[in-house]
């Protein structure tokens, strides 16, 4: 399986000389099988770039969306493959209590915020998650709500042998008893990312920034490496950068925090175009 | 669902219980225990009004036990509504009072 990243940042597209080695583009992962077979986590700015990579011979793509915050649906209605009526175009999303997934994608697939409607859209096809596990081609999906607000869904895919878990905007350290992380059951995301060979998760805020911003749905540093620690992942990918964090911010942070809290699992902040192997 | 917190203060209401509150959550916002216990009107058939301490609610956030009734009240929409509420307390895995969950949907007939 192979996993690159085409979109790593949070909340707001970034572009500028600042942010050019990590990049500005919201939350787009592209996960390859070794057959060939593709899934497309979350829609964001990074899909339109993603979109020109895709084999013309491609006959069927999965976006599995996490949630429908802007930052992770705003690219969806520039992804080509939408209006092709050869390919068949999955969207696996959650339904809030009250709207299922195609009704909610159409208030953003529709005027005034968009000129295209989702019903007129060739050949798409909404499923709604959580659910139990599915397989989609030789990936096995796992999928539960997870703490963010409105309702959430993080993945793990296991394909190939392999296993990521994809969690870009999750809180698991709100409201931790006394600071202590508490038994596996009641952490938030545990069992999808459990052990995975790669997590790829929420790091948004510094500690300083997230004083003022607990119970936004997003993780510190600190949350993104004790989270890992706490799941045994092999590989953690911090993710959901802070627009307002620049290239050289990224690295600092990087460094200090794996300075701080000495991981047992490699540790990188995620950055546009990086590619990989699970 | 309607969430509050120890103090009774609301924190947050679900789409169904915007639609019997007759107001979206993300417009009435944070409200005191005293401002929300009032703004719904909770009255009995004979149109009442129920003091706020023996709405179900209220009655778990100050004695921590689970509540239950059927009143009416009226939505910010203006419409009354019969409605059939239980609560329960929320307690942390140390076993701190959290808040409070009220379960509510409306009576037909």
């Amino acid at each position: 399986m192979r996993v690159t990243l085409f979109g790593t940042r949070g909340s707001l597209a970034a572009p500028g000389a600042e942010t050019t080695r990590y990049g500005g583009n919201t939350s787009t992962v592209e996960v390859c099988a070794n057959d060939g077979s593709l899934l497309i986590l979350d829609a964001g700015t990074g899909i339109r770039r993603l979109a020109k990579q895709i084999p013309p011979t491609t006959a069927r793509i999965d976006i599995l969306l996490t949630h429908l915050h802007m930052d992770h649906i705003q690219g969806l209605g520039f992804f080509r493959p939408l209006y092709d009526p050869d390919v068949d175009v999955h969207i696996w999303g959650p339904a809030s209590s009250m709207l299922g997934l195609e009704a909610r994608l159409s208030r953003y697939l529709s005027p005034p915020l968009f000129p295209v409607h989702l019903r007129d859209l060739p050949k798409v096809v909404c499923h709604e998650v959580p659910r139990p596990p599915f397989n989609i081609g030789p990936f096995r999906i796992q999928t539960a709500l997870v703490c963010h607000p409105g309702p959430t869904v993080g993945y793990r895919i296991e394909a190939d042998g392999g296993s990521v878990a994809y969690l870009p905007d999750h809180e698991p350290a709100l409201a931790l008893p006394n600071g202590r992380w508490p038994a596996p059951d009641w952490v938030s995301g545990y069992d999808l990312a459990c052990n995975a060979d790669l997590l790829v998760h929420d790091a948004q805020f510094t500690e300083g920034e997230y004083a003022s911003c607990v119970g936004w749905g997003h993780s510190t540093y600190q949350h993104a490496f004790e989270f890992a620690a706490q799941v045994g992942a092999k590989r953690l990918i911090t993710f959901h950068h802070d627009p307002s964090h620049d290239d050289d911010m990224l690295d600092r942070l990087l460094e200090d925090s794996i300075r701080r809290f000495k991981m047992s699992c490699l540790a990188a902040a995620g950055r546009e175009g990086a590619v990989f192997s699970v | 669902m309607f969430l509050v917190g120890p103090n009774g203060d609301l924190l947050f209401y679900n789409e169904p219980a915007e639609t019997i509150l007759g107001r979206r959550f993300d417009e009435t916002g944070a409200m005191s225990a005293k401002e929300w216990s009032a703004a719904f009107t909770p009255e009995d058939s004979d149109g009442n009004a129920i003091p706020p301490e023996d709405v179900p609610l209220m009655i778990t956030i100050t004695r921590k036990r689970p509540a239950y009734n059927r009143f009416f009240i009226r939505g910010l929409d203006g419409v009354r509504r019969h409605v059939e509420v239980a609560s329960i307390p929320i307690a942390g895995l140390d076993g701190d009072f959290l808040g409070g969950a009220a379960l509510f949907w409306e009576v037909s007939g």
